[in-house]
């Protein structure tokens, strides 16, 4: 189908291009910006005045809950969510059950999701066997079957030689390792940031220690392995100053954030709100502080959803025995535009996180307005503001700390490879 | 983001104690006045008050203890409620029953009032928040967080022996880290007003941050204990005693438990408390504990007054 897109002001993170201009589909890709291509016949014309025309967001974490826990969210639930935030791509971990650790997995949830025909589900497979952190999988035909990287999720490694095998066979491919570092050890049962507020809370604290004990083994790893190593959800300021000197010594290393780190700190857990029990947990000031910082210098290679949908039963408990996570497909992009408001940001830098930087972690072909690209758009209107209602959120997943916040930005139209699949009027 | 709290009804009077963090003075201090009228009136020999006549208080004991249900119940019968204790242990929540829905089953049956013990920090505050309108729910110890009732009984016990707070100094000693009662204890200390107050114990038994409670930290017991006014002993669980955080509970007599040894580095009538049960020769000797300065039974009684005077309260508060 021949798409124009009138009007639009088209941000090109990636360039930094910043125009009103009129944007031309054909075949599912960008063919023209500005003026349309000779014989080009408009078959549908998208009027895109006061939106801004943006590249679909990549998304480096999000849990879809298939297989395995369908009565938390499904496929279709999360792939609409996902395309009514303005995701066009995203990264889904292993910690399913089973574990993405067999090919036959992995094609399943592919076909799965390509049958939704909605966002494109980039599958990281699992590191271990059955996540179990001893035996390796079988990465290269994960990766055959559609794996983009490998990761351990949340589950310790048996011992370090475990860690040790898994990069170096990784490295042999050149395949991405994407690792939380958590000392399990040091994180003890604790269920938030070990500090003043977890002392008067007398709930059991998770140390930065466990951070950072973690990334300094992983970094030393990294050293001897020369493996290409993604560090998931770094929470603390020791953490990414970490992250900083690797990357000053030229190691092969990026890292991202989950949003709500952006935004929230251990203050906000409030009087137990179990809608801040986050993994990794929410922490000082100083620490958003310094993840703000981080973002700026290039530290932080991109910012996630970490979006994982929980059901009230499992909010609905006593902090330690709640669950962990938050819903975040549909609030990275108003989350984002927060924290590029609060930080004075130009648009198209802000952006970058969550499009352009985000895939060139996930190594995709995506998060670009190029000429040739595939059309994956993310069309919204950034002065529209909304409040955050839990009920009215698409994905099956209610949890969220930002429950009857006032947002701005609401995506209009999303487009995935030319085709629309979300439009609101 | 703002939090009302919720311990507090529109008027800025109890609807629920949950913890003593954030009650203001004039609160705490009605709290103790109130029971000491009811301690007082024990010794005329009246044994039942027609407060919470037709009232039901609910004792719902997630985590074991006798001991302090004991007391709440003993509360509530002399101020002429019906009480129904249950101990509700994991067989329950096995068969996949919430805590909510255990809740709201027990609001059916027409409870006036919990009184709710949780081995999980929080919880009460979580059933505080699903209750109806009109129930009031009081904490009696929720994992490490408090035991608001523990604490304002301690402050009865300081008063009743030393009148004043605002020239005390008060030292807290032993596992402070996984202790409710010093959390609350600290509260209620710092917010009527005592100067000083110091915590002892070794490094593992010690929270993150603990000095932005507004305490001084000690690691040796005869600094620490150096002309206080008051020794309050915490008790030392037998699962903190072998390994991960001490080696041993000879070696944590020998430097943290309370001999009169040590006790003569406070003042000479300095006063001796512990919320019980005692592990005597663990963190307190026998000669402390049945000592001249030892308060420990008085503390008891002045516990059902001050349990009296919070149910009191929170009845009268709508």
């Amino acid at each position: 189908m021949n798409i124009e897109i009138k009007n639009g002001r088209l941000i090109d993170p990636a360039t930094g291009l910043d125009r009103v201009a009129d944007l031309f589909i054909a075949n599912g890709r960008i063919i023209a910006i500005g003026a349309a291509p000779e014989d080009f016949y408009v078959e549908q014309a998208i009027d895109a005045t006061g939106l801004i025309v943006a590249p679909g967001l990549v998304d480096l974490s999000a849990r879809l809950r298939e297989p395995g826990f369908e009565y938390k969210a499904t496929l279709e639930s999360e792939m609409q969510a996902a395309v009514a935030g303005g995701v066009t791509s995203l990264a889904c971990p292993p910690d399913t059950d089973p574990p993405l650790d067999e090919p036959g997995l992995v094609e399943m949830l592919k076909h799965r999701a390509r049958q939704l025909n909605q966002a494109n589900v980039y599958p990281i497979g699992a590191l271990t066997q059955q996540l179990q952190g001893k035996r390796l999988t079988e990465m290269a035909e994960l990766h055959d079957a559609g794996c983009v990287a490998f990761s351990q999720v949340d589950i310790p490694f048996e011992n370090n030689l475990a860690l040790l095998r898994s990069l170096q066979y990784a490295a042999t491919f050149g395949f991405p390792v994407w690792l939380r570092p958590r000392d399990h050890g040091l994180v003890a049962g604790g269920v938030a940031h070990d500090g003043e507020v977890a002392t008067r809370m007398g709930l059991s604290g998770i140390p930065v220690i466990a951070e950072t004990v973690a990334l300094a083994t992983m970094l030393l790893l990294v050293k001897a392995t020369g493996a290409r190593v993604h560090f998931c959800r770094i929470s603390s300021a020791s953490g990414l100053e970490m992250v900083r000197d690797a990357k000053r010594q030229g190691l092969p290393v990026s890292c991202d954030v989950s949003i709500n780190h952006i935004h929230l700190t251990d203050l906000d857990i409030g009087y137990f709100d179990a809608h801040y029990h986050l993994v990794p947990p929410l922490r000082s000031h100083r620490d958003r502080d310094a993840i703000r910082a981080a973002l700026l210098d290039g530290t932080i290679d991109a910012i996630c959803s970490d979006h994982t949908p929980v059901d009230d039963d499992g909010k609905l408990l006593p902090f330690a025995e709640s669950e962990p996570g938050a819903t975040g497909l549909e609030l990275l992009l108003p989350l984002t535009l927060k924290w590029a408001e609060e930080a004075g940001l130009p648009l198209p830098q802000a952006l970058q996180k969550i499009t352009s930087d985000a895939a060139r972690v996930l190594n995709v072909v995506a998060g670009k307005l190029e000429i040739g690209a595939p059309a994956d758009l993310c069309l919204f209107d950034p002065a529209a503001e909304w409040r955050v209602e839990p009920k009215q959120l698409k994905s099956q997943g209610k949890n969220t700390p930002f429950a009857g916040m006032q947002m701005r930005g609401k995506v209009r139209h999303t487009l995935v490879n030319g085709q629309s699949v979300y439009q609101i009027g | 983001m703002a939090h009302h709290h919720p311990q507090l009804n529109q008027h800025g009077e109890l609807q629920h104690l949950l913890t003593i963090e954030g009650l203001p003075a004039p609160i705490l201090t009605q709290i103790l006045d109130k029971a000491e009228s009811f301690v007082s009136m024990s010794d005329h020999d009246v044994k039942k008050l027609p407060i919470l006549t037709g009232k039901s208080v609910f004792n719902l004991f997630f985590e074991n203890s006798t001991r302090t249900r004991t007391t709440f119940e003993i509360a509530a019968k002399r101020l002429s409620a019906d009480v129904v204790n249950l101990n509700i242990n994991a067989s329950s929540t096995s068969k996949g029953e919430t805590l909510l829905d255990t809740i709201h089953n027990l609001e059916a049956m027409h409870a006036d009032m919990f009184v709710v013990r949780h081995a999980e920090s929080g919880a009460p505050f979580l059933i505080a928040r699903h209750v109806a309108p009109d129930v009031h729910v009081i904490n009696a110890g929720d994992g490490r967080h408090a035991h608001p009732t523990q604490a304002l009984l301690d402050m009865y016990t300081i008063r009743h022996y030393k009148q004043d707070f605002s020239n005390l100094r008060v030292a807290i000693v032993g596992d402070i880290l996984h202790s409710r009662v010093a959390r609350s204890q600290i509260h209620a200390l710092t917010t009527l007003g005592v100067p000083e107050v110091r915590v002892i114990g070794p490094k593992t038994l010690m929270p993150t941050s603990v000095e932005k409670l507004g305490v001084h930290v000690y690691h040796d017991m005869n600094q620490g204990l150096k002309d206080v006014d008051v020794v309050i002993m915490l008790r030392l669980q037998n699962e903190r005693m072998n390994g991960a955080l001490l080696p041993s509970a000879q070696e944590f007599f020998k430097y943290y438990g309370l001999t009169l040894d040590k006790l003569a580095h406070a003042k000479p009538d300095a006063i001796v408390m512990h919320p019980g049960p005692m592990n005597r020769g663990v963190e307190i000797d026998s000669a402390v504990a049945d000592g001249a300065q030892s308060v420990i039974l008085p503390q008891v009684t002045f516990g059902i007054a001050v349990r009296m005077a919070v149910m009191a309260i929170l009845a009268g508060n709508r």
